[in-house]
């Protein structure tokens, strides 16, 4: 029997600033099926592109089920900004938000906000780890049931259900709580890409927090040792996810797809990267993956409404709830 | 005022919170965070034909005593990714974010303006705040605290880096200055306004400056007819230095408006929201704020402390201290005694909120008035109730101000400069 696996796409187009070229082209992808679509970002000069978190809050809206995971990088930005404004796309989009975790690594970007010198990937990645932690802590700063507008007192939150994060790392350190309320997600899913051979930094980071792993890794057999190994350490939660080129300019190339993809073993699913998303996404959604259904590789339609909810992954507990710290509580007397 | 021709009025819709504006023990009080209240008041300033929408900025919740405000409305979404999505639902309406340039640098901002400018066809605004205290600098890298007197130099310097950026669209853009030392191009081309619309909330003289060296609205306090003549003329008085004419900067103060069927109605309504809005915990914590010290066992119905205030105190922060408290606590012992007012009654003479009040033909004349003798050139309107709380506005008074020619029966052009009867620089 099959497994069903996930599916995303990349939507990077260089050169397209406009709005309805990513939402047509995140509309394709639901129609597929898609668990979510990313979009890449940098503090970069070139090429033209808007920034990625603000374009897909901007298509959230024409699109009804499919996740939006956009690049947003941690060395030279606010950590408490990059925190609500996730957590603003997971309520705009209701549910539906994720995070690619990005670094700027270059002399140029530093430049443009003139506020430190380029510093090596392997300090920005643990600096992104930082950036991370901080981020699921103050999206669980509010309880879920913080807001409990009570008449009869005049309250219209609980302050003990909100939450100081208290973070001191070396680059910054953060009070809290949040300005927003937990996202309708709990916390937002979160993603990292990877080669199989990566920096102890950001594979660090991926198995401390991320939810789906992007695995660039071709070859199918170092693929798989890899996927063994961040399971090992980041638990069976983790989604991993390889990317595969694809280019699809007839019937042969889509055949020659779907074989590669239902002769993959040991993954959880795969991300697409089209040459030309505008061809490429719909020839996919048309010809691939039809045939994938049929296999009972790829699910018909979606199972909830959350990105969460297509990944197969619990909405979990804000870690400051009596909920969570009894948990915790007999976990550690055990 | 025969001879002069009718000046049109601008119009922009405040989405209300995290204030004690909001009544949200009002059972139509829906959500403040679900995108389908933004849409619904965003929707609902689109149908009025209003100039923007505008949403506010608090970087860490409010304390008192050292604990976390509880009274009112908290918790507000991030607002450039919120405009974003409205961007989608509505076609025309100005989208304006508070974003503050104490704990932002500029080639970010600049980028995120210019993507929200693209991405809604030239909409964007954005509001320059300059809150610069240790206690918000707790969420931030930067930390602390810039002196009362570099905020606006920060500011001013942000501003102008920020447009050079805008406008370097061939070539990198390169800044020297006190506060900024930066270089660099943004991977978007010239957005559709150029530069988004800027405004300026402040009131200080080196607020007022600002706006008038850089602004293109200012969001002002100044709610009274007299007021609002003096700060209009003020404001306008400085253009000139800067080479600017007087309508190239809009004068929009924030209000408040109750509305009802007749003037007599409207009164008795704006009095009851007002005890909704100044209940027995937010008066206590009024008083604090002055007093500064724990008036918890104080009676709210009753007359005001009789003790003196204490002078350095470190009970309130995330806010401005209203100014000497001892002179301000004899001050509204005497208006209180005059008025024969309880601590409650006081608190609510002094924040009354409410600009505009009685039936909608009442309301639109005030508007109309208020602009015509320009003490204001339009307003930015915050309800009292989230979201249905401009519905009464769009329907009843928006109308009237038609009819009398002063406000527009439908947008004419598609970016909020047009909106405004602004021009859009880099074109020729
Ligand atoms: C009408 C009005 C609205 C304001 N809204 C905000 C806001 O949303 N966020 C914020 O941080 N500051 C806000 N401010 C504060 C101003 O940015 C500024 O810090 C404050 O007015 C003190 O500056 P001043 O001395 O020039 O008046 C607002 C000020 C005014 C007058």
């Amino acid at each position: 029997m099959p497994r069903q696996l996930h599916f995303s796409a990349a939507l990077d187009s260089p050169g397209h600033v406009s709005a309805p070229h990513y939402a047509a082209l995140a509309r394709t992808a639901e129609q597929g099926g898609l668990d979510f679509v990313t979009l890449d970002d940098s503090f970069a000069a070139g090429p033209h592109r808007p920034d990625a978190l603000a374009t897909f809050a901007r298509i959230a809206p024409e699109t009804t089920r499919i996740g939006l995971v956009p690049t947003v990088t941690t060395t030279h930005t606010e950590p408490f900004h990059t925190s609500i404004s996730v957590n603003t796309l997971d309520w705009v989009s209701e549910g539906r938000a994720g995070w690619l975790v990005g670094v700027s690594g270059t002399e140029a970007e530093a430049r443009a906000f003139g506020r430190r010198d380029a510093a090596p990937e392997s300090d920005l990645w643990s600096e992104a780890s930082d950036a991370v932690e901080v981020a699921a802590r103050l999206w669980d700063s509010w309880e879920d049931d913080a807001e409990i507008r009570d008449v009869a007192t005049g309250r219209f939150v609980d302050r003990d259900k909100l939450h100081y994060v208290d973070f001191e790392g070396t680059h910054f350190s953060v009070r809290g709580p949040s300005i927003t309320p937990r996202p309708p997600q709990g916390r937002p899913v979160v993603v990292v890409a990877l080669t199989a051979a990566d920096l102890p930094e950001r594979t660090g980071l991926a198995v401390r927090h991320a939810d789906v792993v992007l695995l660039d890794e071709p070859d199918p057999a170092a693929a798989r040792s890899a996927v063994g190994r961040l399971r090992l350490e980041a638990g069976e939660q983790l989604r991993v996810l390889v990317r595969v080129e694809v280019a699809l300019p007839d019937g042969v190339a889509a055949a020659a797809l779907t074989e590669r993809i239902a002769g993959a073993a040991g993954v959880d699913g795969f991300h697409l990267v089209p040459a030309d998303p505008v061809r490429d996404l719909a020839a996919f959604v048309r010809d691939v993956a039809p045939a994938l259904r049929e296999r009972g590789i790829l699910r018909a339609g979606y199972p909830g409404r959350t990105l969460r909810d297509h990944l197969g992954l619990a909405r979990p507990l804000s870690r400051y709830s009596t909920a969570a710290r009894t948990a915790i509580a007999a976990e550690v007397s055990r | 005022m025969t001879g002069r021709p009718l000046k049109q009025i601008h119009l922009a819709a405040h989405f209300p919170g995290v204030n004690n504006t909001t009544v949200w023990t009002d059972p139509r009080s829906g959500s403040q965070i679900d995108f389908s209240s933004f849409r619904h008041l965003a929707e609902t300033a689109e149908r009025g034909k209003f100039d923007f929408f505008f949403l506010a900025e608090g970087l860490r919740l409010r304390e008192v005593n050292g604990r976390i405000h509880d009274l009112d409305v908290v918790g507000r979404p991030e607002s450039i990714t919120l405009l974003n999505a409205l961007a989608a639902v509505t076609d025309r309406l100005g989208l304006a974010a508070t974003v503050n340039a104490t704990f932002n640098e500029p080639y970010e901002l600049a980028r995120r303006f210019s993507s929200l400018d693209h991405l809604s066809g030239g909409r964007a605004a954005w509001n320059v705040v300059t809150s610069s205290d240790a206690f918000t600098g707790e969420n931030f890298r930067r930390g602390g605290y810039l002196d009362r007197a570099d905020r606006y130099t920060r500011a001013a310097e942000f501003v102008q880096t920020a447009r050079e950026f805008w406008d370097a669209v061939d070539a990198p853009a390169r800044h020297r200055g006190p506060h900024f030392d930066v270089e660099g191009r943004l991977s978007l081309p010239r957005s559709p306004q150029g530069h988004p619309v800027v405004i300026q909330a402040g009131d200080s003289d080196g607020g007022r400056e600002f706006a008038a060296s850089a602004a293109d609205i200012i969001f002002s306090r100044h709610s009274t007819l007299e007021a609002g003549k003096a700060f209009h003329a003020d404001v306008k008085r400085r253009l000139a230095a800067y080479g600017r004419k007087p309508d190239e900067l809009k004068i929009m103060p924030g209000v408040t408006y109750v509305l009802a069927d007749t003037d007599a109605d409207a009164q008795e309504l704006a009095a009851e929201i007002r005890r909704a809005q100044v209940g027995p915990g937010t008066t206590i914590n009024y008083l604090e704020q002055v007093w500064g010290f724990d008036l918890s066992d104080h009676d709210p119905d009753g007359p005001l402390p009789a003790a003196d205030p204490v002078v350095d105190s470190s009970l309130v922060q995330g806010r401005t201290r209203l100014g000497d408290p001892v002179a301000l606590a004899a001050e509204w012992r005497a208006i209180a005694a005059a008025k024969k007012l309880t601590s409650r009654e006081l608190v609510i003479e002094l924040t009354g909120r409410q600009s505009f009040i009685g039936s909608a033909a009442t309301v639109a004349g005030q508007i109309d008035e208020f602009v015509q003798n320009d003490a204001a050139d339009g307003f930015i309107l915050v309800p009292h109730l989230t979201p249905g709380g401009l519905d009464g506005f769009v329907d009843g008074v928006v109308p009237l101000l038609q009819e009398r020619g002063v406000f527009r029966q439908d947008y004419t052009g598609t970016t909020l400069r047009s909106h405004l009867g602004l021009p859009t620089p880099g074109e020729r």
